[in-house]
């Protein structure tokens, strides 16, 4: 079980920022995500985008300002579940809360944050009728372990650099590997779509263009898949295999923690307006796109803004009996649990007479 | 300059005639969610950057009057279900003038 003063579900710049916050005021923090990688909408959408409304950064770009979060945050030594999904929480008789990842780690703490943007980001899954009839028996949307595919029939679906990637790397695995794309044109990097190409000429990926999986077909476990093509869309096409992969990119929702029992209004957490952020669940509060409030804006600084407020709000909960002021980092420095100290010297800071 | 009238039909099939500015540098996905003629969180997720296809609609007339498709656009379009040859990406559409009497159905959500 991972212990920890603050347990921060969603590691996007919201939830990256509430560390810093709560380090100033010595609690310690846990971060569970669903991606591999902290960062959120900024580094899985648009990590080479320019952002121009950061305070103090005419223009940095979304995946700088992440790596920037992350050095920012390192002296409070932050702990991190990633690529797991926060899917229970179960309050305890003292008021703590246990929050279980959909692979089991269980995480304990006086207060949980949810900073879940968006939702957690899940593979888009094809509009194919029976699919999720096949989930786990031949249907799989992300490749863990690329040896259950060795000699073994595989279709992937999709014109990304992911389908492409794997196609490649499963060519030299698989028994079979067929590629479905619903256009002629990969938009994936140059050099994938040639390798591509090639593997296709030497007959080691099967390639077809202008066609899409419609169905799926088989009696416990997956055994063919159906394969609509455009020019003849009445002809179906039924293909042999062990495995289909559709590979779509990724797209968020806000998944389990809406069963949670918070209240939630317009896909988005109700939280009570710029007093501290908490949900209609004491203990539990909830910060940057995720939450909703009168006026509320769905921006960056909105919610290191929001952060800061939930911070002073969780250690009045973890210490009631203890009066906390709050200090300028100027004049009070940062020690990070790691023994560093950051401080100004005495002498930069202009008197005022 | 006035505001354009624009037909846009909901996912539940209802059709709502809205005044759409022209002066406010707004796009037809920007439209669609300021009148909230979706749920929150299911039009526009990438903020319109064509990057993740929740704002595609079906372009019901006037398709001449439409910019190009960029690049961007139809790869997007690509990756996305439900797509038709009517199909843009509504956060590519810029609101103009040219664009009065527009009739566009908004397509279902992705799974
Ligand atoms: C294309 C684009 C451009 C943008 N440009 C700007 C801009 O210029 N300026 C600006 O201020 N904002 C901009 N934004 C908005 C900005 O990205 C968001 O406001 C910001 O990312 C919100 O941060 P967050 O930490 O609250 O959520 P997110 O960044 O969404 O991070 C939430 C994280 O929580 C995780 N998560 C959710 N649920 C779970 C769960 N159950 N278990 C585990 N993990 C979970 C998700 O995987 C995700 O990583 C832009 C957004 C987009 C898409
Ligand atoms: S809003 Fe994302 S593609 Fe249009």
């Amino acid at each position: 079980m991972i212990k920890t003063d603050i347990l921060i579900i969603g590691a996007g710049p919201t939830g990256l920022f509430a560390v810093f916050e709560a380090g100033l005021l010595k609690l310690k923090c846990h971060l569970i995500d669903a991606l591999p990688q902290p960062g959120g909408q900024c580094s899985e959408i648009y990590p080479k985008k320019p952002i121009y409304d950061i305070p103090g950064f005419p223009e940095v770009l979304a995946g700088d300002l992440v790596t920037n979060l992350m050095e920012q945050i390192k002296p409070f030594e932050p702990g991190f579940t990633l690529g797991e999904r926060a899917q229970t929480i179960d309050k305890q008789e003292d008021g703590s809360f246990i929050v279980t990842t959909n692979k089991g780690t269980k995480h304990h703490a006086p207060v949980v944050v949810i900073a879940g943007g968006l939702g957690s980001f899940e593979p888009r899954k094809p509009p194919i009728a029976n699919i999720a009839q096949f989930e786990d028996k031949g249907v799989a949307y992300i490749i863990r372990e690329p040896e259950v595919y060795r000699d073994k029939k595989v279709v992937i679906a999709g014109g990304g650099d992911s389908a492409l990637d794997w196609a490649i790397y499963l060519a030299d695995i698989a028994k079979e590997v067929s590629l479905i794309h619903r256009r002629k044109d990969f938009r994936g990097a140059l050099d994938s779509v040639e390798k591509v190409e090639e593997l296709s000429k030497i007959g080691k990926i099967n390639l077809i263009t202008d066609a899409e999986v419609t169905d799926l077909q088989g009696e416990n476990e997956l055994e063919n898949v159906v394969i609509t093509h455009k020019a003849s869309a009445s002809e179906k096409e039924i293909k042999e295999t062990d495995y289909f992969i559709p590979l779509f990119g990724l797209s968020p929702k806000l998944g389990p923690i809406a069963d949670w029992g918070l209240e939630i209004e317009k896909n988005a957490i109700k939280v009570d307006n710029a007093y501290d952020y908490q949900t209609n669940i004491p203990g539990v509060y909830a910060i940057g796109d995720v939450n909703t409030y009168p006026g509320k804006l769905k921006l960056i600084l909105c919610g290191f803004h929001e952060a800061a407020i939930m911070c002073q709000s969780a250690y009045q909960r973890i210490f009631p009996d203890k009066k906390y002021v709050m200090k300028y980092t100027t004049v009070s420095g940062v020690s990070g649990f790691d023994g560093s100290k950051k401080e100004a010297k005495k002498e930069v800071v202009k008197s005022i007479n | 300059m006035s505001d354009i009238k624009i037909t846009i039909i909901d996912r539940e099939g209802e059709a709502h005639v809205v005044d759409a500015p022209t002066d406010m540098n707004m796009n037809l996905m920007e439209v669609v969610r300021s009148f909230e003629l979706a749920p929150e969180g299911t039009v526009g997720i990438c903020g319109g950057m064509a990057m993740c296809a929740s704002c595609q609609c079906y372009i019901l007339n006037f398709e001449h009057m439409l910019p190009e498709q960029s690049i961007e656009e139809e790869d997007m379009l690509d990756q996305a279900f439900f797509v038709q040859d009517n199909s843009r990406l509504s956060c590519q559409i810029p609101i103009t003038e040219e664009l009065d009497g527009l009739e566009v159905k908004l397509a279902p959500e992705a799974p």
